[in-house]
């Protein structure tokens, strides 16, 4: 449904978004833009001065700099591991929730939990868990184990943690595209005879694929920014090993003051993250389109 | 196939409720029996709890008390903030046409999906200058540019998920604009509006890198930021951390289950577009 255009809706949608604009482009106009200017000068303290024109030679650093490979590795293995397991596990639970059971509110609830317990809590937790002399994991599993002690291991404990509280919200994504398809179809598919197997492949997902599409994207651009799970729970350690893009660039504005560089690191996520947005709205439009 | 389904919920009740005990365990469990194996403390102690309800804010229990209060200051003022600005843009979004109207709601969106480090230096400087550094204002201020485009998109499309002929009514009964907009489409919109404000809460609350970079002190710093820093030092006692992080954990978790329901209909829409 398209609004009408009358005279006057100008002025009126000025003083409506007049507010919302003064608190967020009041806010983040002047950084957005003193960062992109910072990558292109080679700034190395956080005192105000002059510091010299480096042009590009920040972002040719990002290439030229040999620990900068392996943390683009380890967030592209957070990125696509993590995300894809919250699609699968997160597909599994909005089904179930999604299907005729008794106590529905109870298990709905049960999976918010894990999406409101905040970040920095569940970092936290999994650390404590994943301890290797005093964690419950190991006395569980009668190992011992140090979860948090080599690298590539800790990487994947990371992701087990951060798998554990953002699926809940793919199911919960899931479940709202999931309800928007009619019990209708399914059952007819079933009366034709197909087996639940094929009734979720050939009717379920294809009519989910936006949900699905939406759901992937928005993940892989929180997945690729991660920080605070990984700074409270290995603090990017052991050796590095779980050092992300953000948290590279934090170390390296504010640990080691090179905050040309950073900004510089920075605007990389952009770039990155720009090219996912603009996924995301591609997909929203033909999500439009095709009135799902 | 049912049977199969209610042991995965009975799976699905242990994998999510294992990690929560263990954490209101750990609270618990007094410092010896935390760090000798045992799963469930045979002398439960609420110590920690009284520790951080009562002690002095040079400790780290009296700092979880006074991070707990900011934190809550900081979230609600920035929700208040954030939804009622969001209420008031989202409206334009919805059902009025002007210029550029695609290109702002982009704008804002772009704001939301950047990632904060991308602007945490010159913020730093910035609120350095304006004397804001290390003040709930500063936060407030902060969090409300994340948070308002945020607001924003979801309310936007819970207006269009309204029917438009109620307010042409209303402005046929000689309703101005704005008037429909406050006494009409508001009140219909409360599922969304307490959806977002909730979402907005969560949002603010769980705020991390900001939060670490302008905060130092108990005059403002955040929960979050609290805990993680007892978290790293190598000789803090879990069960206290554990503590904070269950105190936390209470309002998203409180306010999470209370509007459970306007969660799937809240998500619709950024689905939909």
């Amino acid at each position: 449904m398209k609004p009408v255009r009358v005279r006057g809706e100008g002025r009126f949608a000025l003083f409506l978004l007049l507010p919302a604009a003064t608190v967020v482009f009041g806010v983040v106009l002047y950084p957005v833009l003193r960062t992109l200017l910072m990558s292109f000068y080679k700034v190395d303290s956080a005192m105000p001065g002059s510091y010299p024109f480096a042009g590009l030679s920040n972002y040719a650093k990002v290439f030229s700099d040999p620990s900068f490979y392996p943390v683009l590795g380890h967030t592209a293995y957070f990125t696509v591991v993590s995300t894809a397991a919250e699609l699968v596990l997160g597909m599994g639970v909005a089904l179930l929730l999604n299907a005729p059971l008794r106590f529905k509110w109870l298990w709905r609830s049960l999976v918010v939990l894990p999406w409101a317990l905040p970040t920095i809590v569940n970092g936290a937790l999994w650390r404590w868990i994943d301890n290797g002399q005093y964690g419950v994991l190991n006395q569980l599993l009668g190992t011992e184990i140090q979860w948090l002690g080599s690298p590539f291991l800790a990487l994947n404990m990371v992701i087990v943690a951060d798998v554990w509280k953002n699926t809940s919200i793919v199911a919960f994504f899931l479940l709202a595209g999931l309800q928007t398809i009619p019990n209708e179809l399914r059952e007819a598919a079933v009366v034709d005879g197909a087996s639940t197997w094929r009734t979720f492949w050939q009717v379920v997902v294809p009519l989910l694929k936006p949900s699905i599409a939406v759901v992937l994207v928005l993940r892989t651009i929180e997945a690729f920014k991660v920080f605070d799970i990984v700074y409270v729970m290995t603090g990017g350690g052991p050796a590095s090993g779980t050092q992300t893009v953000a948290f590279y660039t934090y170390l390296q504005a504010f640990s080691n003051q090179l905050f040309g560089y950073g900004a510089a690191l920075a605007y990389l996520i952009v770039i990155a993250v720009g090219a996912l947005a603009m996924f995301y709205l591609r997909v929203l439009r033909q999500n439009q389109m095709a009135g799902v | 196939m049912r049977k199969f389904q209610y042991a995965m919920c009975g799976l699905l009740a242990i994998v999510v409720l294992a990690p929560f005990s263990w954490l209101v365990i750990s609270s618990l469990s007094p410092a010896d029996e935390l760090n000798n194996g045992s799963l469930l403390p045979t002398h439960p102690t609420f110590s920690r709890y009284q520790d951080i309800f009562t002690s002095g804010t040079d400790g780290i229990a009296g700092t979880f008390r006074v991070s707990m209060l900011n934190s809550l200051v900081v979230a609600s003022a920035t929700t208040l903030i954030s939804l009622v600005v969001g209420c008031l843009g989202g409206y334009a979004f919805a059902r009025l046409r002007f210029r550029f109207r695609r290109t702002t709601l982009f704008a804002f969106l772009a704001i939301y999906m950047l990632p904060p480090i991308a602007l945490v230096i010159p913020l730093y400087l910035a609120l350095a200058n304006l004397h804001l550094l290390d003040t709930q204002l500063g936060l407030i201020v902060t969090y409300c540019s994340i948070v308002t485009p945020f607001c924003l998109w979801t309310m936007s499309n819970f207006y269009l998920s309204l029917p438009p002929e109620l307010e042409d009514a209303a402005r046929v009964d000689g309703c101005s604009r704005l008037g429909a907009l406050v006494r009409i489409v508001l009140p219909l919109a409360r599922p969304g509006i307490v959806a977002t404000a909730m979402f907005g809460f969560l949002l603010a609350w769980d705020e991390f890198l900001y939060s670490l970079i302008f905060t130092s002190t108990t005059n403002s710093k955040t929960i979050p930021v609290a805990i993680a820093e007892f978290t790293g030092k190598f000789s803090s006692d879990f069960g206290l951390v554990a503590a904070g992080g269950v105190l936390a954990a209470l309002p998203p978790v409180l306010l999470a289950l209370l509007f459970q329901r306007y969660i799937v209909n809240g998500l619709t829409g950024a689905v939909k577009g």
